[in-house]
């Protein structure tokens, strides 16, 4: 443990971490743009920038480490003018169309504005005036409005391992880019989302098939349904409607996903989805009711029974279903039916 | 897994076989990579050159069919070279004097000729494997859907003894299940021989313990697996069957086998989320809720136990599984009723001693893992950290045998299947995905440039794939992913049902499993 002096206040914090990272742990909030504690720090987007008693520079709070005795200011009038001048660079190089962006609501560029007052870029200028590429099927890159932190590049290559996207350029003209710049779908992308789920703006973003607004949504925490990997995620609800989903971090995923989990809920409201019972009736299927669905089964089970005995009855379960289901789906054929006839496809 | 997912990343050695990782278990191959990227060796061994591979230390493009000849070999030259771990041995394990003899058969020499593969890089896997402190061994169905399948299991078990890496963290055996909730599905006991928590059917103690817990009359006689059920539905002797969420008119080997069973049925019920190729043989569907419509928890395949949350309400007059399945036993007798899904966990708990301690309110936050046995165990990380769970280590001694249906002058290819990553399965779900489509539209078949131009086939070109049981049509994809006698196809596709040409003959005779990986085919060109 090392001592440090935060904005006035003494903390004991771990030794070897970052002034960042101490600062998180102790509740005090920090703004960055390109800072992720699963990669190494970056330092590109500076808006962590704190001062530093008995140092000239302000130094980035990501990559300095804490030290026994330092006396640091997290929101002190230097500080604040120096973060001010960032984010100004920053949204006068930005497209101004807020008011239609799919990001807005969980934007870091625009909540950084408001909190540091940001109205208007004052640097006038050339901006940028790329493509679009719209090539992935489940989402695109609008690099007018990519800030060029560089988290997908280095999600892309320290975290999901592929490295299908790098910086391309210099200076004002950098932007992310595929080998080449053929687009996206040539490149070895595996369409993982996992670079989308990190962008703080909206230039990397997933398609939506529905429209929608970020505060309009309720997230659910759940489970992916793909692998045993048991990804974490959650679920984005619009009325009766799963819109989207997102990663969450848990100890199996550590905030990734797969392209089925992140974008293979189509599925859900699908119009195909079977709403009724249905009941085979001269070899055509007929809606049925429930009850009479329910009849139906409970006769025949018993029929078949008591005929031929409870051993000529089978069941499989589902390796798709809950613990829960497969627990009572089980019971069902043992306890009630009688019989240890029951399987999933495990071995399938 | 006997480990954890993260512990990945410390391993100090990966070594891959019959898991092509990076399609079936994209986020676990993350993982990989990263420890990689630190240092880790990885060896892979596997018929097809899958992503993974460019990144191996040595990579085994074995033979089909073969895993127990290679893990043979290398425990040969690992005992041979003396880089077994005495001391583990000693303390840990039982069997190790039988187990020797039968491993002096298998020299690198013996085990290349079987494999098809280079002894030298037997000899190399083996080294790295021994040498490194902490080493763990990931598989899938590469290893288990063969007629020696369980063979191929134990044989990793072997490998994981000889050198002392089990109960250790960052090592072990692992395999990566391939659905969300097998490993959650077979804890509960819907297999034929267990009730929840493994706990075996034919024992009288263990009846008598359940006929207690549910307040029923049990049968002490062990069921019929998936496949068996097939053979004695075609036969007539059984009558009816209830399909909940699978589709065997897909998954299942030899389709055609699958068609007479479910057609020789009296009575058939399926309940899903959509009327499925098995579902047309219904004489009753019942409308499945999906995940996102229910609550409930899936046991992941490093045996953590997570939430299921409900999302939106049911679509259309759709009900969860559960609510279904107690509504169905209330009619059938069943005295207890469920409100709520954690009411069977409570009662899940009860009766599995792995599960002991798993309520929702522990798993609200983050998901346990069993074994888990009281409310105040933390779940376990890692299996057998003190001792090895049964006492001791059994050494199995374990010769390699051939395949059921190897390649011959009238079917001169061996056809292996599997997934890909842009699906799921049957495709019932992901087949409902636009953009899945686009990125994987259709079937292909991976197959040798040599080959392939020996039989005057272009890429791209449609083929005829003949088994002794069926024949389909697919795409020819040219490729140096597979050798030259060696063709895969993915399973994953209803219009070119690949288990048209799998087999069921003799299954693995412990784990019932098919030897899906396994097929002789020939081809023909579609107009000559
Ligand atoms: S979607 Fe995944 S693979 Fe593709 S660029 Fe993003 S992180 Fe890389
Ligand atoms: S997101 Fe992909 S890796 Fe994760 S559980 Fe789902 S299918 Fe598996």
């Amino acid at each position: 443990m090392v001592e440090i002096t935060v904005n006035g206040k003494k903390y004991q914090v771990d030794k070897g971490i970052t002034i960042l990272e101490a600062c998180n742990r102790l509740g005090i909030s920090i703004p960055t743009l390109c800072n992720d504690d699963r990669l190494e720090p970056y330092g590109a987007c500076r808006l962590c920038v704190v001062e530093i008693k008995g140092r000239r520079n302000l130094e980035a709070s990501c990559s300095t480490k804490v030290r026994d005795g330092m006396e640091i200011e997290t929101h002190s009038e230097k500080v604040i003018k120096a973060r001010k001048e960032i984010l100004d660079l920053l949204y006068s190089n930005h497209p101004e169309d807020c008011l239609t962006c799919e990001k807005a609501g969980e934007c870091k560029l625009m909540d950084y504005c408001y909190e540091y007052g940001i109205k208007k870029g004052s640097y006038i200028g050339e901006k940028k005036k790329y493509p679009i590429d719209e090539s992935n099927p489940f989402y695109y890159y609008d690099p007018n409005k990519c800030i060029l932190c560089g988290k997908c590049v280095r999600v892309c290559r320290d975290l999901q391992g592929t490295s299908a996207i790098a910086f391309k350029n210099r200076g004002f003209n950098t932007k992310v880019s595929t080998p080449f710049d053929m687009g996206l779908a040539t490149s070895d992308c595996v369409s993982c989302g996992n670079c989308v789920a990190n962008c703080p703006v909206g230039a990397l973003m997933p398609k939506k098939p529905e429209k929608f607004r970020t505060w309009e949504v309720k997230k659910v925490k759940t489970t992916c349904i793909y692998c045993g990997v048991g990804c974490q995620m959650y679920l984005l609800v619009k009325g009766n409607r799963v819109v989207g989903v997102e990663p969450a971090r848990g100890k199996a995923n550590n905030g990734l996903m797969c392209v089925k989990g992140r974008f293979g809920y189509g599925f859900i409201n699908h119009p195909d989805r079977l709403k009724t019972p249905l009941i085979k009736r001269n070899g055509k299927f007929e809606e049925a009711t429930w009850e009479e669905a329910y009849d139906l089964i409970v006769n025949k089970i018993k029929e078949i029974r008591e005929k031929y005995g409870p051993d000529s009855l089978g069941g499989l379960s589902s390796a798709k279903c809950t613990n829960e289901e497969n627990y009572l789906f089980q019971k069902m054929f043992r306890a009630l039916i009688g019989t240890n006839n029951v399987d999933h496809c495990a071995r399938l | 897994m006997t480990n954890s997912i993260e512990e990945t990343l410390n391993t100090d050695l990966i070594f891959i076989i019959g898991s092509n990782t990076t399609e079936t278990h994209p986020v676990i191959s993350t993982f990989m990579k990263r420890a990689i990227k630190r240092g880790a060796k990885l060896i892979v061994a596997d018929p097809r050159r899958i992503e993974l591979s460019q990144l191996a230390d040595v990579y085994l493009q074995i033979k089909p069919g073969t895993n127990v000849a290679l893990l043979n070999g290398m425990m040969n030259v690992i005992l041979e070279e003396e880089l077994y771990d005495k001391e583990f041995i000693e303390k840990n394990t039982e069997n190790f004097e039988a187990f020797r003899e039968v491993i002096k058969g298998y020299t690198p020499e013996v085990a290349a000729q079987i494999c098809n593969v280079d002894k030298e890089d037997i000899i190399k896997a083996a080294r790295l494997y021994a040498r490194a402190p902490k080493a763990g061994i990931y598989y899938t169905m590469g290893v288990t859907q063969h007629s020696t399948g369980t063979s191929g299991v134990m044989s990793i078990s072997n490998l994981s003894l000889l050198c002392g890496n089990v109960g250790k963290e960052s090592a072990g055996v692992n395999p990566l299940r391939g659905q969300n909730n097998v490993q959650g599905s077979t804890d509960m006991g819907a297999v034929p021989t267990d009730y929840p928590g493994y706990q075996k059917v034919f024992k009288p103690e263990v009846k008598e313990k359940f006929e207690k817990a549910w307040n029923a009359k049990l049968s002490g006689t062990v069921g019929l697996t998936v496949a068996e059920m097939m053979k004695e539905a075609e036969k007539g002797n059984l009558k009816f069957m209830y399909i909940m969420g699978e589709n065997p008119m897909v998954s299942d080997p030899d389709i055609s086998h699958v068609d007479k069973a479910l057609r020789s049925l009296d009575f058939l019920v399926v309940q899903d989320l959509f009327l499925t190729e098995t579902a047309e043989y219904a004489d009753v569907v019942l409308p499945a809720s999906s995940f996102a419509e229910k609550d409930g928890t899936f046991t992941n395949t490093e045996r953590r136990v997570q939430r299921v949350r409900q999302g939106i309400k049911p679509v259309g007059n759709s009900k969860p599984d559960w609510q279904i399945l107690s509504d169905i036993m209330k009619r059938l007798g069943h005295e207890k009723e469920y409100s709520h899904p954690s009411e069977i966990m409570e009662e899940i708990r009860s009766v599995t001693p792995q599960y002991g301690g798993i309520t929702y309110e522990r798993i609200e936050e983050e998901g346990l893992q069993w074994p888990c046995p009281d409310l105040s165990h933390p779940g376990t990380k890692y299996l057998h950290k003190d001792r090895i769970m049964r006492g001791k280590g059994l050494f199995m001694p374990i010769d390699y045998r051939e395949s059921v249906e190897t390649p011959d002058e009238e079917y001169p290819f061996i056809l292996t299947t599997g997934r890909l990553r842009y699906h799921y399965h049957t495709r019932t779900l992901t087949g409902r995905v636009e953009g899945l489509n686009k990125l994987q539209p259709h079937s292909f078949m991976e197959i040798n440039e040599a080959t392939a131009s020996r039989l005057g086939i272009a890429d791209g070109e449609k083929v005829r794939v003949i088994s002794r049981r069926g024949e389909i049509v697919v795409t020819a994809r040219i490729t140096d992913a597979v050798d030259e006698n060696v063709l895969f196809i993915p399973f994953h596709f209803a219009d070119t049902r690949v288990n048209y040409l799998t087999h069921t003959m003799d299954l693995d005779e412990y784990s019932k499993i098919p030897e899906l990986k396994v097929t002789a085919v020939k081809l023909e060109r579609i107009g000559s």
